[in-house]
């Protein structure tokens, strides 16, 4: 059972038809191959296919696309500007916020959205914001870093 | 994680979506921000034909103050509640329960039409819903009807809305004199779910309590308001000593329940200590 | 120029910070069909009746599998790849564990059927339509009451669900005689708690038979391609290795639990030579719970006796394993060779003991889990150290430092013999608690400590001394303890004829930062560009055999490797040098990136060198063209990293909740290449190991299920679960390879588990608490002070 979509992501217009069974993670993942954002629960628990939608981070194993028709979607292939690595980006590259990679994207983005309503996080606020995004590999110390050195140069 | 087949429609307005529930009857399913509905569609144990989307309603998502209460729209979302400043001091647990809620994603597609609709036993909603004596509103075939929160959740994930009416408004009066209200939370690890979350509300005519509503969640297989807490603290001074021995009157004579987080005793335990917490953050 | 010891940022980043990491599930074939395995939701049951009908009759159905078909292929389980021998020298139980069960089911998850579609959607919907009768059996998760008489049998062949027992270290008399003669001994009973591995990608196969060339590739989240294809080829399918390619992508995070052959990597790959089509399958959170593979899960009683002053006289040690329903790959290692043999810890035992029971339970396999057998030693020492300290009125600190091993370097001085088999290659475990000590302000934290409670506010302090051995391992010595594979590891280095180098490794990355840290070295001892440098791993077509990443090897083991090919290149290309500059390779020195003819200005650089050996037409006579080696590194012992950890506490009186407020690391993993990335480890290990302190656990029912199979179940550390770590290390080089390195991937979780649960006992002494079970939940704390 289909359902028309028309949608924008990363700064690009899509006009598809979709199953309205669709997740919308799935939907970037299969039909568009925007295959960084990335599925890793069944229970909208580990963030890590978070995106933006119309500049709020929501989990996208848990919206269907149909619910996105109309969206500003932004994803992790689209946050660069460019070809320069935005400051989040550099920042985990900066001070090691990742390793494995794979719930990368989600903490990208879920620190899109903590920046854009505060600028200037401290590390309590920080550790908070992270509550829906699982990282197995680095025990959140040097994301938390990440995301500070982002703000600071987000900040100028 | 794939949901079983359905139809996907999109309601424009309040109206079309009653009309799309009357069409589908009990086939149909109003999708809000999907925070509870989808989970359990990926995990099959819901299978609905019909969604029915009603989170795009414009004349849906809105926090209002009325003046003599404030009214929230269903699809207004958790994110839009914590970051309300609609409800004062008076209400303040209202934006600290939302941002309580899940995690930012979830606070940011979550609403509370939806989540009261869900009526998990351990939503945070439903305390912070009775504590505040809120009016529920509701649509259907027959027109507009209100149901007061106290009779609003009638069981394990149940609720007086029918099948074919849409939860459209909440509506929470604005106490008068000098009144203060927190949400204390103890949360289950994993889901962030409460294992036990209180309400309370309490007015305060100089030392002396001259008015309190407390309700919990998390605690029994419904959201419930506690008589004996309440009626312990009215009448007396807001003392440490008061507040505690009030608190330790909490969830008597309720079916706690029981799980690998927290058993039965334990739980009831919790229930006293946040209802000493909630009410002393209340009174700051 | 020099990389090594510097804190390069990782290459690999770019990729996964834009969303073009590669991992299985973002492969996507021609033609592709995707998989759906249909599992069994009872732990024990009979299979009576299986209907595909109506599943097959769906539109968009490819194929469906059942055991019988898979029996009726001949097609086998999986083997297990470790050999425990029973004391009496019977070998151990070795049930079959089949890719599709045709009778009997024998834990949750379980797989019955496989079937194929179109689509994911399609896949899932038909699995729905597939009807499967079962005949509920009993069962028994627990290995304590596994091994009681009249519990539920897992295997016929395994009478009283045994599986081995084994015993290593001194005589047990002598041990009892140690301990009879002890001035004080401390006992704890307490279990070591199943936890599940949950790396945040979720497993993945796809599978590949392509006709025309007969030949079957396999795409798969896994640590160790090489010895899947392996195991694949020579054990379960019978294919000739030749023809089987295993690519092991962006994997994302392992922890363990990707070493191992799992079933679905066999099953696609059968699969698609049937339908002839690729085949996906990957693996949803729930499945991740009940198939990959579990880790820890002991019962272990301890027992620890000490002289009048202190010094610790004897151990004695009994383990139940819970190896799950079927032995996985290296499940029999975990909790004998790689337990039994670090009971030694940094302590000077003279008579250790440890007996070990291997069980077979309706439950997922156990297998190993960062640490693998490790950590559960560490704990047992660990938690006997600070309950003796407190038992005896002695400060936990004092104790660990009157009972360690003197320092030794392994070079002027031996190696230190333990009783349970091992030689430690160095250490220096004093300087590590001293500093750590240092860091903490141990002094003031008592104070702090003692003003709080007097202000109802409970503080603890716990500390652990912990030993590991890794860099695993000498093959010989592995060998001899039942492993059937070799442990070496393949590092080939292919100068391009630009000067341009390509390394092939056989060790895998999936977090570690291999493609930064191995560049790092590579290009130091060539003194060329990072950049110049290209680290390729995780596909047996363009690397030519390697035991892939676990045990902390990859850099002590691969690194070595390299190394070995490094020195042959440069080796050759001291010949041609010496041709090009007329001069006696004896009269050349080699250092930023040319052959000096010493005390001259003559020289030649790398890249000029490289491309003579591919353009040899002025050229060494009978030396062959070309600059590309391969070399196989055989450790001659593990390595032993130790560190120092020591964890604050504050318990909520009123709720039991423990929150974590400080945590001091440090840690000795010898010579270190990238600190940057060493601390990254550092901090995935601790939270980890936090995690089985105070949140992880599996629970399972009277029936064998699994109650908190789902992230809304299961809890795991989050950000502001933990707090900002404080660690710090020293250097104490391996003597017995040629970077001096130790490995840091497991130290982490392996030293911090008891130092949290010690922390906490500290702050709960006034309740008169010993010992709680793990995790250390809001409730069992509560209960324990009332």
């Amino acid at each position: 059972m289909n359902v028309k979509i028309n949608l924008t992501i990363n700064g690009k217009s899509y006009s598809d038809e979709v199953d309205s069974r669709t997740m919308l993670a799935l939907y970037l993942r299969d039909e568009l191959g925007l295959t960084g954002t990335h599925i890793g629960c069944d229970t909208s628990s580990c963030g890590t296919c978070t995106i933006l939608v119309d500049g709020k981070a929501v989990k996208s194993c848990t919206m269907l696309a149909a619910q996105a028709d109309g969206s500003n979607v932004t994803t992790i292939e689209g946050i660069a500007q460019n070809g320069n690595l935005h400051p989040i980006q550099e920042g985990f590259k900066e001070k090691h916020g990742l390793q494995c990679g794979f719930c990368t994207p989600g903490m990208v983005m879920l620190a899109a959205d903590l920046l854009d309503r505060n600028p200037n996080p401290n590390e309590q606020e920080i550790r908070h914001a992270l509550e829906g995004n699982y990282c197995r590999c680095t025990g959140y110390h040097n994301i938390v870093e990440s995301i500070q050195y982002a703000a600071e140069k987000m900040n100028g | 994680m794939i949901p079983a087949n359905f139809q996907y429609t999109r309601a424009g307005s309040v109206d079309e979506a009653v009309g799309m529930l009357q069409e589908h009857g009990d086939n149909a399913k109003l999708l809000a921000g999907g925070h509870s509905l989808l989970p359990a569609m990926k995990l099959r144990l819901n299978q609905p034909g019909v969604l029915v989307d009603i989170g795009r309603i414009p004349e849906l998502r809105y926090i209002r103050n009325n003046g003599d209460h404030i009214a929230i729209g269903a699809a207004a979302t958790h994110d839009d509640i914590a970051n309300s400043d609609a409800f004062g001091n008076e209400l303040d647990m209202f934006p600290q329960a939302a941002g309580l809620i899940g995690d930012t994603q979830v606070r940011n597609k979550g609403t509370i039409g939806g989540s009261l609709a869900h009526a998990d036993p351990a939503a945070d909603w439903p305390a912070v819903i009775l504590a505040s004596n809120a009016t529920i509103v509701v649509k259907g075939p027959g027109g507009e009807r209100h149901i007061s929160a106290g009779d609003f959740f009638t069981g394990f994930f149940e609720t007086a809305l029918a099948d074919n009416e849409i939860l459209t408004e909440i509506r929470v009066p604005v106490p008068s004199g000098n009144t203060r209200s927190a949400y204390a939370k103890f949360m289950q690890p994993a889901s962030r779910f409460a294992i036990v979350g209180c309400a309370a509300m309490i007015s305060a005519d100089g030392d002396t309590c001259s008015g309190a509503s407390i309700a919990f969640t998390g605690v029994s297989d419904a959201a419930f308001k506690d008589n004996n807490v309440s009626s312990a603290l009215e009448g007396n001074t807001l003392n440490s000593g008061n507040i505690e021995s009030a608190a330790n009157g909490a969830a008597q004579g309720v079916d706690i329940m029981g799980d690998h987080f927290a058993s039965e005793d334990y739980r009831q335990h919790l229930a006293r200590v946040f209802a000493g917490r909630a009410i002393s953050a209340a009174i700051g | 120029m020099t990389y090594i010891g510097k804190s390069v940022k990782r290459v690999e980043d770019k990729r996964f910070l834009t969303g073009k990491g590669r991992y299985t599930d973002d492969i996507v074939l021609p033609g592709m069909t995707y998989a759906c395995i249909i599992r069994s939701p009872y732990a024990h049951a009979k299979i009576t009746g299986i209907d595909t009908s109506a599943a097959e009759g769906m539109e968009g159905v490819v194929a469906i599998f059942t055991g019988k078909d898979i029996a009726a292929a001949g097609v086998n389980g999986v083997p297990c790849g470790w050999q425990v021998n029973f004391k009496n020298g019977d070998t151990m139980k070795e049930p079959p564990h089949p890719l599709l069960v045709a009778d009997v089911v024998k834990h949750v998850g379980d797989n019955v059927a496989m079937v194929i579609a179109e689509s994911r959607e399609i896949a899932k919907d038909a699995a729905e339509m597939v009807e499967i009768d079962y005949e509920e059996l009993d069962a028994v998760a627990n290995a304590a009451k596994a091994v009681k008489d009249g519990a539920p049998q897992v295997h016929p062949d395994a009478p009283g669900n045994l599986c081995f027992d084994w015993e290593l270290g001194n005589p047990k008399e002598e041990v009892d005689a140690a301990m009879d003669a002890a001035h004080h001994i401390t006992k704890l009973d307490f279990t070591n708690q199943r936890l599940i591995p949950n790396a945040i990608e979720p497993r993945s196969a796809i599978g590949h038979y392509e006709s025309a060339g007969d030949k079957y590739t396999l795409y798969t989240t896994s640590q160790n391609p090489h010895l899947t294809r392996l195991l694949i080829s020579a054990f379960v399918l019978g294919i000739p290795e030749h023809r089987v390619r295993v690519v092991a992508p962006d994997v994302g995070g392992g922890f363990g639990s990707k070493i191992f052959h799992y079933t679905e990597e066999a099953l696609v790959v059968w699969a698609s030579k049937q339908i002839n089509r690729p085949i996906k399958w990957t693996a949803e959170r729930s499945e991740s719970f009940m198939t990959d593979a579990h880790g820890r899960d002991h019962v272990t009683t301890a027992e620890m006796g000490f002289d009048a002053e202190g010094n610790i006289v004897g151990l004695r040690v009994n383990t139940l394993a819970n190896l799950g329903a079927y032995l996985s790959t290296f499940a029999p290692c975990v909790p004998t060779w790689l337990h039994g043999t670090l009971l030694q810890g940094l302590y000077t035992t003279p008579k250790i003991n440890v007996d070990v029971t291997g069980v077979f339970t309706h439950t997922t396999p156990v297998d190993a889990y960062r640490g693998a057998g490790r950590p559960e030693a560490t704990y047992l020492l660990e938690r006997l150290l600070d309950t003796a300290a407190l038992e005896m009125n002695m400060d936990p600190a004092e104790l660990r430092l009157k009972n360690f091993i003197p320092p030794f370097d392994g070079v002027e001085q031996e190696g230190y013999a333990t009783q349970v088999a091992l030689q430690y290659d160095s250490g220096n475990y004093h300087r590590v608690l001293e500093r750590a000590l240092e860091m903490v302000g141990y002094d003031d934290f008592r104070k702090e400590q003692a003003e709080a409670r007097a202000n109802g506010k409970y503080l603890g302090i716990g500390f652990s001394t912990y030993i590991e051995a890794c860099g695993i391992a000498p093959s010989a010595v592995v060998g001899a303890l039942g492993a059937r594979a070799g442990l070496y590891e393949v590092g080939q280095v292919r100068v391009q004829p630009t000067g341009k180098v390509s390394v092939y490794t056989g060790a895998h990355s999936h977090g570690q930062g291999h493609e930064t840290t191995f560049a790092q070295v590579v290009a130091d001892k060539f003194g060329i560009a990072l950049d110049d440098v290209e680290i390729v791993h995780g596909d047996s077509e363009s690397v030519a055999f390697g035991m892939g990443t676990y045990g902390s090897r990859s850099l002590a083991v691969g690194g070595s490797a390299i190394i070995k090919s490094i020195e042959k290149v440069l080796e050759k290309g001291a010949k041609i040098a010496a041709h090009k500059l007329e001069a006696a390779e004896g009269d050349l020195e080699f250092a930023e990136g040319k052959w000096t003819v010493k005390g001259t200005d003559k020289s030649i650089g790398f890249g000029d060198v490289a491309l003579t050996a591919y353009v040899p037409h002025d050229y060494p006579e009978g030396l062959e063209p070309g600059m590309d080696f391969s070399s196989f590194y055989d450790p001659a012992n593990f390595t032993y990293p130790f560190g120092a950890h020591i964890a604050i506490v504050e318990v909520d009186k009123d709720t039991g909740s423990v929150k974590l407020k400080r945590f001091i690391a440090v840690d000795d993993v010898g010579n270190v290449i990238n600190p940057m990335i060493v601390d990254g480890q550092i901090h995935g290990g601790v939270a980890q190991g936090i995690g089985q302190a105070l949140f992880e656990g599996a629970i399972y029912d009277e029936n064998a299920q699994l109650i908190n199979g789902s992230y809304m179940d299961y809890t795991m550390p989050r950000a502001d679960d933990l707090p900002a770590f404080e660690i710090d290390r020293t250097v104490t080089p391996c003597p017995h390879n040629p970077l001096g390195v130790k490995g840091a991937g497991e130290a982490g979780a392996i030293g911090s588990t008891p130092a949290v649960v010690n922390a906490v006992m500290d702050a709960l002494s006034p309740f008169g608490v010993k010992n709680l079970e793990m995790p250390l939940t809001p409730e069992r704390v509560w209960r324990a002070m009332q």
